[in-house]
């Protein structure tokens, strides 16, 4: 079995946002790490390897440094990474994006598709399912429990109040959510070949069956009217209660005071 | 095909189990006003089996048109069937704006319907106007009027994007839940019921349903609540959000919810979790006790229209986006406010 799991690098929004003096995001001052759904992702490709025997190919679109992700993704045991970089394939909006990974993947065998369910710099979650359609794959998203019988892909899709359990041919798209699994860490072993092991780095002209009105700014049918940092509501009033009753009966008035009781 | 001859706001009308979701009507809502500075109707997307009779709902709150696919396949929300189906209705109608909501079935249909299509698609909106693009006039560059402007949070709600699809039709987005208003039913009001056969064919993308395992929730539903008691790190445990928010909760007709942390520390149910990971919540009061207001918890709950905070730590990031914030002991101050808020209560049933 062959799987191509696609990945992205993101700034690290956990470990805080910081912003540049004009007040936009400083993306170089943050940490960039593998999007926490991409890497659940990931751990899924990973345990079908470990479990039936499979060759794991890493995929991401980016810039030269995120060469990083892909080793990360190496060290936890993938076989293969792919990293796509070209000048022309940057600004690209999510229909961009998934076109320029249907051509990248054009060119590899696979039985499955494995995408993060969104990026938490972007939150879309739309890469996946486009990249389902250029290909013509059947498509899983949020998908939880996986598993493989009589060659079919057996999983659960997860929606607000129910799952459905579906039965897939291959190849097919699946999308993770980190909540699928919790990711094994690099082993030291693999840290040191994953700094050793090639990657393959493919531009615009290794992209198959594509055309140059569908790749980057030029190609993407969404354009940002206006961006800014977010105008978060001010602060109200800070508090200090004095005792238990005391804060309680300040609570009390505000609640009387706006109607709620 | 020009651009202009594409006409009307079009809203997919979800539906499961045969019942018109919330979320739908929403939409019609919102698309009415866009349909009203446009000059246009709104026009319900009603996809299912057997499922004409809530064609009714839709046009009583609002719907001009319903346009209706009836096909065994759409008894249950499927990718493909659903995707073909929209693509087919697009196709023949050619509409200007077609919204989804931002909901599990919505974020998967609607980008495979624009990657069909080959449209733009602005993820999760909170905010839909009509205007001009570029906003500001710049020069040697033609301002199309009448654009549909889409914004929407991004980066865990630390930045805020407008987003145009100047040169694509339909411009397409979906919509987060509970921010725009559903329109008061009119049991009188009528729509056109156009009865649409979009030629399903099954293809390599069907998928098989081998069950329909239903979640039996003992919640009501965090997002539907007007009045939300929140936990988190602070309450230490699970029992405490029994003992301590619950009773609050009761008393002011509202439910509990909770932080990650209270999810992930002490095990309270994920789908009562409010934040980016969980569900964004718009309530009327959102009570945050001992929540210290991860970033990601922020952008779930700071729409809320009147927020209180409770925190032993003067320096916690919730008191960022609180009313009033409160620096005290959650445990003195909830229990006391419960009891006050009882004998208010009773006063009030007395007059």
């Amino acid at each position: 079995m062959k799987i191509v799991v696609c990945i992205k690098q993101v700034p690290d929004t956990a470990g805080g946002v910081k912003f540049n003096p004009d007040g936009t995001l400083d993306r170089s001052a943050m940490l960039a790490i593998m999007n926490p759904d991409d890497k659940a992702g990931l751990e899924a490709a990973l345990r079908l390897k470990d479990e039936y025997g499979a060759e794991v190919t890493v995929l991401t679109m980016g810039l030269p440094k995120a060469d990083s992700i892909l080793r990360e993704a190496m060290a936890m045991g993938a076989d293969n990474a792919i990293l796509v970089t070209d000048r022309v394939l940057g600004g690209a909006d999510t229909w961009a994006t998934s076109q320029t990974l249907a051509g990248a993947i054009r060119n590899l065998d696979y039985d499955m598709i494995i995408t993060g369910r969104q990026a938490i710099d972007g939150d879309t979650a739309q890469v996946g399912p486009q990249l389902s359609v250029h290909l013509g794959l059947p498509l899983v998203s949020y998908t939880q429990n996986l598993k493989i019988e009589d060659g079919y892909v057996i999983a659960e899709r997860l929606f607000d109040d129910r799952h459905h359990v579906l039965k897939v041919k291959m190849p097919c798209l699946l999308t993770a959510l980190s909540e699928l699994n919790e990711p094994r860490y690099m082993t030291p072993g693999g840290i040191f070949d994953a700094f050793k092991a090639p990657v393959t780095v493919w531009g615009r002209k290794d992209l198959k069956d594509t055309l140059d009105s569908d790749l980057g700014k030029v190609g993407s049918p969404t354009q940002i009217a206006k961006a800014s940092d977010k105008v978060r509501k001010g602060a109200g009033t800070l508090h200090v209660a004095e005792d238990g009753s005391e804060g309680a009966e300040y609570i009390l008035a505000k609640l009387k005071e706006k109607f709620i009781i | 095909m020009a651009l202009e001859e594409y006409k009307g706001v079009y809203v997919f009308a979800q539906q499961v189990d045969n019942k018109v979701e919330n979320i739908a009507l929403e939409l019609i809502g919102k698309g009415k006003a866009l349909a009203k500075d446009l000059g246009t109707e709104v026009v319900a997307m009603l996809l299912g089996e057997n499922i004409g009779d809530q064609a009714e709902v839709l046009a009583a709150h609002g719907a001009d048109k319903v346009i209706v696919v009836d096909h065994p396949y759409l008894k249950d929300y499927m990718t493909e069937p659903y995707t073909q189906a929209i693509a087919a209705i697009i196709r023949e109608f050619k509409p200007d704006i077609v919204l989804f909501g931002a909901t599990a079935i919505g974020r998967d249909l609607a980008p495979c319907v624009a990657a069909t299509v080959h449209t733009g698609l602005t993820a999760d909106c909170t905010k839909l106007d009509i205007g001009d693009f570029p906003i500001n006039p710049i020069p040697g560059r033609e301002q199309l009027h009448n654009q549909l402007l889409m914004t929407r949070p991004a980066f865990g709600g630390n930045t805020i994007a407008t987003i145009a699809i100047p040169d694509f039709r339909p411009q397409m987005a979906t919509v987060r839940p509970g921010v725009m208003q559903k329109l008061p039913a009119d049991p009188n009001a009528k729509a056109e019921i156009v009865n649409f056969d979009a030629k399903l064919e099954k293809n390599d993308r069907f998928v098989e349903i081998l069950d329909v395992v239903k979640k039996v929730s003992e919640y009501v539903d965090i997002q539907d609540a007007k009045i939300l008691i929140s936990g988190g790190r602070g309450m230490q445990n699970k029992e405490n959000y029994e003992k301590i928010l619950r009773p609050l909760a009761n008393l002011l007709g509202g439910q509990v919810s909770s932080s990650r942390a209270g999810v992930d520390g002490f095990g309270i149910p994920k789908e009562l979790q409010v934040g980016q990971t969980g569900k964004p919540v718009r309530p009327k009061l959102y009570m945050a006790c001992g929540i210290s207001g991860a970033i990601q918890h922020l952008a779930g709950m700071e729409e809320s229209d009147l927020i209180i905070a409770i925190n032993k730590d003067e320096t916690a990031p919730i008191f960022e986006v609180a009313d009033y914030g409160i620096v005290g002991d959650l445990f003195q101050i909830v229990p006391a406010l419960t009891k006050l808020v009882e004998q208010e209560l009773a006063k009030k049933k007395e007059m």
